[in-house]
């Protein structure tokens, strides 16, 4: 499981938590999140811009 | 020692640092007490023009002071930043604007039911009310973009007075995505007057966010009618909230309800008819939009209208940084720069002849004359020598 990383407000997008309120719950792959999904809290990029947070 | 007011130091150069607007802020809350102003000063002189004080304060007033006091472009140091967003202090000088703003609309509707004002008395006093609402929206803006759930209730709560709860979701997840694009309904276009942009931003906005709801809800498998669905919701507090008022008012409380909340909305959205005139972001290769930067936002770093909107001028750096918190917000000297504060520009906005005359150039030196590179309002290309493409 994987974590992902908004570069512009650090929201953060946990494979294993899932985003349930925007319709990814737990354990839905990073993979299953539409490319032009647009960062929650600060919408300024989409999915294709965040970043794999490493060493977790 | 250093006072809880003063960073007590960083990396840079400066080691102490007190913030020379701290105390500004609550200044904003001058604003929801125009209807008690007025009140006062129609009591006291017996001058029913004092009704108005609300909408001269805000159309004359305001632009006056940004050109009397002029301009501070003064940053925190970037060291401060951090330290300045975690100073709860300055979200109570946001939180506090609520109570003041509904405290108020109790009031004026209470005066305006009780009978015995003129005509123009009662439009004066229901604008000096939508002048608050408009201004709370300005106010929920702020709360609406922060991680915590608290002060997103507290947006969707300070936008109940104007009926606009679905800007909760609209600004956030449609115009902070599409900012500076001919997608977005709440970025202007070259050529295109205010009175021709309001129509098309409310009803576009409107609409995005029915459309952002449904495509959230959908991917969960839900129906739009749910009270999870965020446009519902905050409407039904519209409804609650009128519906407390028409009960303790009686029903001639509503054309005054609606008639301020139009007024509000539509100072809103005159504020976002100046923020991107004409700007436009490109396309990359990919065909995607270049990520938004300073030059997509029109900024004013005049002094007072920035202390009344809670930074909102800074533009180029909430749309960089949307969830960074107002007082935290930098000056850039590369983004494009009004000629006067968003209070002044407003005024403008509602001749739109003036306006073109004194932004149209703007919009031609920011792009070095090539207003190929401008978000133009379709039909209009010619007119600005450019061919379609």
């Amino acid at each position: 499981m994987s974590r992902f990383i908004c570069p512009v407000c650090e929201f953060v997008y946990d494979e294993q938590a899932g985003v349930p309120r925007e319709g990814f719950p737990a354990g839905t792959p990073w993979a299953d999140v539409p490319d032009d999904w647009p960062c929650p809290d600060c919408g300024v990029r989409e999915k294709t811009d965040f970043e794999e947070e490493s060493g977790s | 020692m250093t006072a809880a007011d003063t960073y007590p130091g960083g990396t840079d150069s400066a080691p102490h640092w007190r913030d020379p607007k701290r105390y500004y802020w609550l200044l904003g809350l001058f604003i929801p007490m125009f209807p008690f102003v007025a009140w006062g000063l129609v009591t006291w002189t017996g001058l029913g023009g004092f009704w108005w004080t609300g909408v001269v304060v805000l159309y004359v007033v305001f632009p006056l002071i940004d050109i009397l006091i002029g301009k501070d472009s003064a940053n925190p140091p970037d060291s401060a930043l951090a330290w300045l967003e975690q100073d709860r202090y300055y979200r109570w000088c946001t939180y506090m604007y609520l109570p003041f703003q509904y405290a108020g609309l109790v009031l004026g509707i209470w005066l305006l039911t009780r009978g015995g004002m003129s005509v123009v008395d009662q439009i004066g006093l229901t604008v000096t009310l939508g002048g608050v609402a408009g201004i709370g929206i300005n106010t929920a803006h702020e709360l609406g973009h922060k991680k915590e759930s608290t002060e997103r209730w507290l947006s969707k709560i300070a936008l109940a007075q104007t009926m606009y709860g679905h800007f909760f979701i609209e600004h956030n997840r449609g115009h902070h995505v599409r900012v500076a694009t001919p997608e977005d309904p709440a970025s202007a276009r070259l050529g295109e007057s205010f009175w021709r942009f309001l129509p098309r931003t409310v009803y576009g906005s409107l609409t995005s966010a029915w459309r952002l709801e449904k495509a959230r809800l959908g991917r969960r498998g839900k129906s739009l009618w749910t009270w999870r669905n965020d446009v519902l919701n905050a409407w039904a507090m519209t409804v609650a909230l009128f519906g407390a008022l028409v009960a303790a008012f009686g029903p001639e409380a509503l054309p005054y309800l609606v008639g301020q909340a139009v007024f509000g909305f539509c100072l809103l959205e005159v504020i976002n008819y100046t923020e991107h005139y004409g700007l436009l972001r490109r396309r990359t290769d990919t065909g995607r939009y270049e990520r938004c930067a300073p030059r997509h936002s029109w900024n004013s770093d005049n002094v007072a209208s920035n202390v009344f909107l809670y930074h909102l001028q800074r533009h180029s750096d909430h749309h960089a940084n949307p969830t960074r918190r107002y007082q935290a917000l930098r000056h850039f000297d590369d983004a494009p720069e009004l000629p006067t504060g968003y209070a002044g520009m407003i005024v403008l906005a509602y001749f739109p002849p003036l306006w073109r005359k004194v932004m149209d150039p703007r919009v031609q030196a920011h792009y070095g004359g090539d207003l190929t590179r401008a978000n133009i309002r379709p039909g209009k290309h010619a007119a600005y020598g450019v061919v379609a493409a």
